[in-house]
């Protein structure tokens, strides 16, 4: 390129400016090449263990496939949804997996709302309360699950002995009369417990997801709200709910997803006793597939999740999206 | 020949076309100002000038080449963002080190050159801070010894003193132009403020909505609009623009005086003003009124020298003139210029009894 | 705001109540670890005092009676390689999706959460078939295989929200100073992405940590089992549980984990903040 020469004074002599790099794109310039390969890799990967494996699952569920013969050669049509259909456990599993799940949200929702009016604050020692409140979330599933069911323990249960404490458990009393309450070996109890678990490691992930939302409110709503007159629940209900709904509703979505497929806790604290009673879809699947080595039959049991977590998805797709304005 | 050119560049954004065809050349040397409301598109021309985005269609050409293809950095342009966009992580010397970097200069060779560059703009005492310490003015001579240390072909600047509060403008201002005189480099400077573009520019263009609407010399567009769009953006106030029939009539607001101030002679025409508010401004006053009659009560402004106010004063009926050399006309619906009525036995229709 | 003191009083009462709610098990698990079998199994004891002296000795069983020292060390080799992965995979996905891939890129940050969010138990029987097919099965490459499933979703989501934060205009200067939207990426996004990365790095690493499902499913031999999997089954002989060194066990990982995952809570919330669109300004 020609170009005048622009004296400025005082550059370097001889200093005509920096050379023009030749015309015409390099590999590295063309944005479109670039973004594709940057992408590629983890999309391949995901497509790879995440997309086949799905594939692979509907054909394991219409094939006889087991532990000790797993190639997917004979096809079997329905067979395996059907016989699965007709256990006893299925309808158990079925039930609980659907109560379990819309206790927890409902919960979920309460506590979620309450503790996020709490972060929004600014207090003293705010970081020692978000690294208490996050423990749940950050404890590895196995790992607390194995804790509640210490916790929870048919004996030597501290919930109990503070209930004996106070007159509630024990001989003669509103709980009694046994001395403990055997929170993993009774179906009520055992949901309960299931549910009060999943409620304690899910609210973590809940919170923050409408705390993002809840920090976006700009103050002078709320400042307004209190010059027109209206009090902590009337600001709550008409100003801070209805701005949060949308987020309130991904987090909830995102919840369903977490807990409904989730094996982990009944599969440490309850194992689905007594008997069938607080027995959940995934944690069926894998007695029936790994455990049982019917690995069609398991891969078909767990197929039974897939509508319910695809239209959760979609709808929260929707809604996030909604949101951002598309 | 033109440094920088473009033709007919159109860009659209999905069903949006935020540029519809622009043309336009630079001189060598010249210090263009382009001008325009938000969203007139003069930031999307200058990302398409310096390669941040492609055209739909049409070319961009600097030194007589064609650079459409090419990526940013093999334009040779330097662009000032209106943030400065310094790297954060950076000090102020490896911020001007960048561009040298990534040509492959030594070392020995970019210390001389960041050192000399530092020098021109007077930041040397800057060279080891980071930018999170550097004031507003700062920050931006920085930025401009990044952009001279190459010897770009061009430089665009987009909007580069809104950040700074008022005094420091006005200095900034100063020494931009300083900039340019010394270093003789094209400059394209983009903002919307027509005070701004109109003082700064050696040549000024307006756009509105994807279109060029006029481009020239300052006193081109203030005395001679293409259109109504430019005739009411450029000047505070903008020009007076009262509906006649087919036909806009436009003057300015410091050519319309009371008709007692004229000699009779004059060929003027005239306009009964309902004077409706007076604001003393010290060196001049500004006369809110209305026009009667034909004009349908159309709002009207003067800027009168405060020996010609002559008691005015709200509620007052006067009249008014302008030199009939000083009207304006623009068609009704396109708003374009219409060259003067050449009967002049019409002057007697314009003027209003 | 000026609160009112009945409100003040709601407040603290929240907070104490949840805190109390969400670490409960945590305390009970740590003082449970160190407390002597005869205070421990006495149900008339005060289970929250120590009735007798604290000892160490369940930690020690701990650490020289069980495989815990080898769950560990498995934990962490995984979790070494399966960072070194998501790296690899997920930052420069990230920053395609924030920069170079338009209008949807941005905003594909929920539909990748989603990803995140499938279930291990939807793929758990076919992965385990794959997994078996490439002779993993029972080893810790198998779980080296399949935690970017997991991790790769999380990380990407993450630092696409670091990458979008960065001004544009920063990299659009680079681009205009001579460099390649390569050379921008490792000279100027990645330098400036640092405290997402390392925020990355964390997350990957405790994630690999805290799954079960691939974790019991795909690995039955002890001494290739990771934490999550080892720890519910390997410390219950027959059908004593030795509840000090389970509890133990399970402090010793949770709590820090805790600790670390909160001090990064601000860059999670962070993390689901859309700003807001920019505007297509002329």
């Amino acid at each position: 390129m020609r170009r005048e020469n622009m004296a400025i004074g005082g550059e370097p002599d001889g200093y005509k400016g920096l050379s023009v790099q030749p015309a015409g794109l390099r590999l590295a310039d063309r944005e479109g090449f670039v973004g594709t390969a940057m992408l590629a890799p983890a999309i391949i990967y995901v497509i790879a263990l995440v997309g086949v494996p799905f594939f692979l699952a509907i054909a394991l569920s219409l094939s006889d496939a087991t532990v000790g013969n797993p190639s997917i050669h004979h096809f079997v049509g329905l067979a395996n949804f059907i016989s699965v259909i007709h256990e006893a456990a299925f309808a158990f599993a079925l039930r609980n997996s659907l109560i379990i799940t819309a206790a927890t949200l409902v919960l979920l929702t309460i506590l979620t709302i309450i503790q996020v009016e709490i972060l929004a604050r600014d207090f003293v020692g705010k970081r020692i309360a978000e690294i208490l409140l996050i423990l749940p979330w950050a404890m590895p599933v196995a790992l607390a699950a194995v804790g509640w069911l210490w916790l929870l323990d048919s004996e030597y249960s501290p919930i109990d002995w503070i209930l004996r404490a106070v007159g509630l458990l024990g001989p003669r009393t509103p709980l009694g009369p046994a001395n403990n309450l055997y929170y993993l070996g009774r179906e009520w109890l055992g949901l309960g417990a299931v549910v009060v678990i999943n409620v304690w490691r899910t609210l973590p992930l809940s919170t923050i997801i409408v705390l993002a939302g809840r920090t976006a409110i700009p103050h002078e709503l709320f400042e307004q709200a209190q010059l027109d007159g209206a009090g902590y629940f009337r600001t709550l209900f008409r100003i801070t709910l209805p701005a949060l709904a949308i987020l309130l509703t991904v987090a909830i979505l995102f919840t369903v997803l977490v807990i409904f497929g989730d094996l982990t806790v009944v599969a440490l604290t309850t194992r689905g006793g007594p008997g069938y009673a607080t027995e959940i879809l995934p944690y069926w699947a894998y007695l029936k597939g790994i455990q049982g080595g019917a690995l069609s039959q398991g891969a078909a049991i767990a197929l039974f999740l897939f509508p319910v977590l695809l239209a959760v998805s979609i709808v929260a797709l929707r809604m996030a999206y909604r949101r951002e304005g598309l | 020949m033109a440094a920088l050119e473009v033709r007919g560049l159109v860009k659209q954004f999905g069903d949006f076309t935020a540029l519809k065809g622009i043309s336009l050349a630079t001189m060598q040397g010249e210090f263009l100002t382009i001008v325009g409301p938000s969203g007139c598109g003069k930031t999307t021309l200058m990302r398409l000038i310096a390669g941040l985005e492609k055209p739909t269609s049409g070319d961009v050409l600097l030194d007589g080449n064609v650079i459409t293809p090419l990526p940013p950095r093999a334009r040779n342009i330097a662009m000032v963002f209106q943030s400065y966009a310094l790297y954060p992580h950076m000090s102020v010397s490896e911020n001007i080190a960048f561009p040298l970097k990534a040509r492959g200069v030594n070392r020995p060779e970019r210390e001389q050159l960041i050192r000399w560059a530092a020098g021109v703009l007077g930041i040397e005492r800057l060279l080891r801070r980071r930018p999170a310490r550097l004031s507003g003015g700062e920050k931006q001579k920085v930025a401009l010894a990044r952009a001279i240390v190459r010897k770009p072909s061009l430089f665009i600047f987009d909007e580069p003193l809104s950040s700074l509060d008022a005094q420091v403008r006005a200095v900034a201002r100063a020494e931009l132009r300083q900039l340019h005189g010394r270093t003789g480099v094209t400059t394209i400077y983009v903002t919307h403020d027509q005070v701004e573009a109109v003082g700064l520019g050696d040549r000024v263009a307006v756009m509105q909505a994807g279109t060029l609407q006029q481009i020239g010399v300052p006193q081109q567009l203030y005395y001679e609009p293409a259109n109504t769009f430019v005739a009411s953006f450029i000047g505070t106030p903008p020009m007076n623009l009262l509906p006649r029939g087919d036909v806009i009539l436009g003057f300015r607001p410091e050519h319309i005086v009371p008709r007692a101030t004229l000699p009779t002679s004059a060929d003027v025409a005239t306009f009964d003003i309902r004077v409706t508010r007076t604001e003393f401004l010290g060196a001049e006053w500004i006369v809110y009124g209305t026009v009667n009659g034909t004009f349908g009560d159309a709002k009207v402004l003067c800027r009168l020298q405060h020996d010609a106010i002559g008691g005015l004063k709200a509620g007052d009926t006067r009249q008014f003139a302008v030199a009939r050399s000083l009207l304006r006309f623009f068609d009704k619906d396109t708003g374009l210029r219409l060259p003067a009525p050449s009967n002049s036995t019409k002057s007697g229709a314009v003027a209003q009894r | 705001m000026r609160t009112s003191f009945p409100r003040n009083l709601g407040f603290f009462v929240g907070l104490v109540l949840l805190c109390m709610f969400a670490i409960f098990p945590a305390l009970w698990m740590a003082i449970t670890a160190f407390k002597q079998n005869g205070d421990l199994y006495n149900p008339i004891n005060n289970p929250f005092l120590f009735n007798l002296p604290p000892t160490l000795s369940h930690i020690e069983f701990l650490f020289t009676n069980t495989n815990y020292p080898i769950f560990l060390w498995n934990s962490f080799v995984i979790g070494v390689l399966v960072v070194a992965i998501t790296l690899v995979l997920a930052v420069p996905a990230a920053y395609s999706l924030a920069r170079l891939m338009g209008h949807w890129g941005e905003r594909s940050s929920i539909a990748i959460f989603l990803v995140y969010l499938i279930p291990p138990t939807l793929l758990f029987i076919p992965l385990y078939e794959i997994v078996t097919m490439l002779g993993a099965a029972n080893t810790i490459w198998s779980l080296v295989l399949v935690y970017p499933t997991i991790t790769v979703p999380f990380c990407t989501w993450l630092m696409l929200s670091f990458f979008r934060s960065i001004p544009r205009e920063v990299e659009e200067a680079a681009l205009t100073d001579g460099w390649s939207r390569v050379g921008v990426f490792f000279r100027v996004a990645l330098p400036l992405a640092v405290p997402g990365i390392t925020t990355c790095i964390v997350f990957a690493f405790a994630l690999s940590l805290s799954d079960y499902v691939y974790a019991a499913v795909f690995v039955s031999s002890t001494i290739s089992r990771t934490v999550s999997a080892g720890v519910p089954t390997e410390l219950i002989r027959g059908d004593i549980y030795y509840w000090q060194a389970l509890m133990a066990a399970t402090a010793i990982v949770g709590i820090p984990l805790a600790v670390v995952y909160g001090l990064l809570f601000d860059r999670l919330v962070k993390g689901f903040q859309v700003d807001l669109p920019r505007s297509a300004k002329g």
